[in-house]
């Protein structure tokens, strides 16, 4: 595996807040999930990594390039992110405009700027809505023009910096599984930044942070082992990490290693047949 | 709000629809200068005409047109009888202390009634057959000649149009947070203007802060998506100038000849 995201001794103070240092290494086609209460500098991270904000020491190196001066727009136009809000990241008069922002700062020619926004669009299933205005449009289909005007630069690393955090489950699970989809055809990198665990339980590895520190880095199965420790954190815990909890108070011991949905259902079937 | 009819776009797909918005520009311009070409019945008749006929063109229901003109009553009003009793000259019909009734007068109202009403109606057909954004981006290409006297034109082109852009984003919020303050107990609408006007701090304080907060917002999404300032951007919207354009431009050039010699 090739790392594309290489973090030395980082750290950036503010007021009273201070991140890092981090040391970090992230692979290509990586599906990151960093999760924390509010303030343990998870958008700080998300921020310093695409140069829109500025650290005090150490060095990011992203795809063999040092983010600095000189080379922060080439790092942008390799990074995409969404935000929280899909109301205030919305640029474009409409859906086409809005993606095709992106391209229209990479001063892409018309004909090919039209291809890709097209493509772009059909890619989050979305052409219907092209010359749709944003006040027409919910908050999940908003948020799916903000991926497309993303993926219509062809990024090598997606960061979703909350992406999901105004949407309703059902928006929130159908925007997760189209990234997840279109992550396994287009080969990106996707750092997800979350409150929510259960949108990690799909993902490589996951970063904990707390205080402006990583303070676990792992596996989500090794990770949701800690079932204590994330509790204390302040985070909640999986689903599946909650029913095995619920089952042990009443006496039935699962296994003691994470379990997916899946595995959960087939150990308690195993159980209940040899009961 | 829903009851402003000035400005507003409505949908369609006639000659006037489908036309450039840079040649509606300068046209309803146009129109506004050569409105004052008029000095005599003929030449008011044929402007209403031709101004009759622009609005026929347009598909759109002419009730709609006499409703774009109500705001407006109370200034045409005022205007009118303005003409109406101040102006001297010609045959006195009624004297009344420095109030007269004069032909001269009775002829100027006429006259200014008609130039309003057809200003307002080539104005109306311009913002119902446009969209907001047609003539944001029409303006940014008419005014293209001031960036050699360094006049941003890029950004206040982008500034035009991320402010139409959050127009129906911002009368949202407004009325949520309107409907927010009154189930907190605020009465909107009560007590004399001072006492109104008080009431609009609790609904304009949380607009700008929230309004602050969208722009930061917006400023880092725009810089992460690679936006460096207004100059060397290429567009995904294109204007095409069609035949009809310049139709239409020939067509008031033969309109303004006309004008001209009938003008008494």
């Amino acid at each position: 595996m090739t790392a594309i995201i290489k973090v030395k001794d980082l750290s950036y103070a503010y007021d009273d807040f201070k991140l890092g240092p981090l040391n970090l290494t992230i692979n290509q086609n990586e599906w990151i999930s960093i999760i924390g209460k509010n303030g343990s500098g998870k958008s700080t991270f998300a921020r310093l990594l695409d140069g829109l904000i500025e650290a005090d020491t150490g060095e990011i190196i992203i795809d063999g390039l040092k983010l600095n001066e000189e080379n922060i727009w080439k790092i942008r136009s390799m990074i995409g992110m969404v935000f929280q809000n899909p109301d205030n990241q919305f640029v474009g008069a409409n859906v086409a405009d809005d993606v095709a922002f992106g391209l229209e700062n990479r001063q892409i020619p018309h004909a090919e700027m039209v291809q890709l926004v097209d493509n772009a669009l059909k890619m989050v299933d979305m052409s219907a809505f092209k010359h749709h205005e944003p006040d027409k449009l919910s908050g999940g289909q908003k948020q799916r023009v903000a991926i497309a005007g993303v993926l219509a630069i062809h990024p090598k690393i997606v960061i979703l910096d909350e992406a999901t955090s105004m949407l309703d489950p059902e928006g929130r699970r159908e925007l997760l599984n189209l990234i997840h989809q279109l992550k396994n055809q287009y080969h990106f990198t996707v750092i997800a930044i979350t409150h929510d665990i259960d949108e990690t339980v799909d993902a490589d590895r996951i970063l904990v942070m707390n205080n402006g520190q990583i303070i676990m880095d792992d596996n989500p199965s090794k990770i949701f082992t800690h079932d204590q420790q994330l509790l204390n954190l302040g985070l909640d815990l999986p689903l599946t990490e909650k029913i095995k909890k619920n089952l042990a108070e009443d006496g039935i011991q699962l296994s003691e290693d994470y379990l997916n949905e899946e595995e959960m259902a087939k150990k308690i079937w195993e159980l209940s047949s040899k009961m | 709000m829903n009851n402003i009819i000035l400005g507003r776009y409505l949908e369609g797909n006639s000659v006037i629809h489908r036309m450039d918005a840079r040649a509606k520009l300068i046209l309803s311009f146009y129109f506004i200068l050569i409105v004052f070409l008029c000095n005599n019945w003929q030449t008011y008749t044929l402007l209403a005409v031709f101004t009759f006929f622009c609005v026929l063109c347009s598909r759109i229901d002419v009730k709609y047109f006499i409703k774009g003109v109500r705001p407006l009553i109370g200034l045409i009003l005022i205007t009118v009888l303005l003409q109406l009793f101040f102006t001297s000259g010609g045959h006195v019909y009624w004297h009344w202390g420095i109030f007269q009734l004069t032909s001269f007068g009775i002829i100027n109202a006429v006259y200014i009634f008609c130039r309003i009403l057809l200003i307002v109606f080539m104005s109306t057909l311009l913002t119902a057959t446009t969209t907001p954004l047609e003539i944001a981006d029409g303006l940014e290409a008419l005014m293209r000649p001031l960036r050699k006297l360094k006049v941003p034109v890029d950004e206040i082109a982008l500034m035009i149009s991320i402010a139409l852009r959050f127009v129906p984003t911002l009368m949202d919020e407004t009325q949520k947070i309107i409907n927010a303050q009154r189930s907190r107990g605020v009465n909107f609408g009560e007590g004399n203007i001072i006492k109104q006007a008080k009431m609009l701090i609790p609904i304009l304080i949380p607009l700008f802060v929230n309004s602050i907060k969208r722009a930061e917002d917006l400023a880092v999404a725009m810089e992460a998506r690679g936006y460096q300032g207004g100059l060397n951007r290429t567009r995904y919207r294109l204007q095409k100038w069609h035949t009809v354009d310049t139709v239409a431009i020939i067509i008031f050039g033969g309109l303004t000849l006309l004008l001209l010699g009938l003008r008494g």
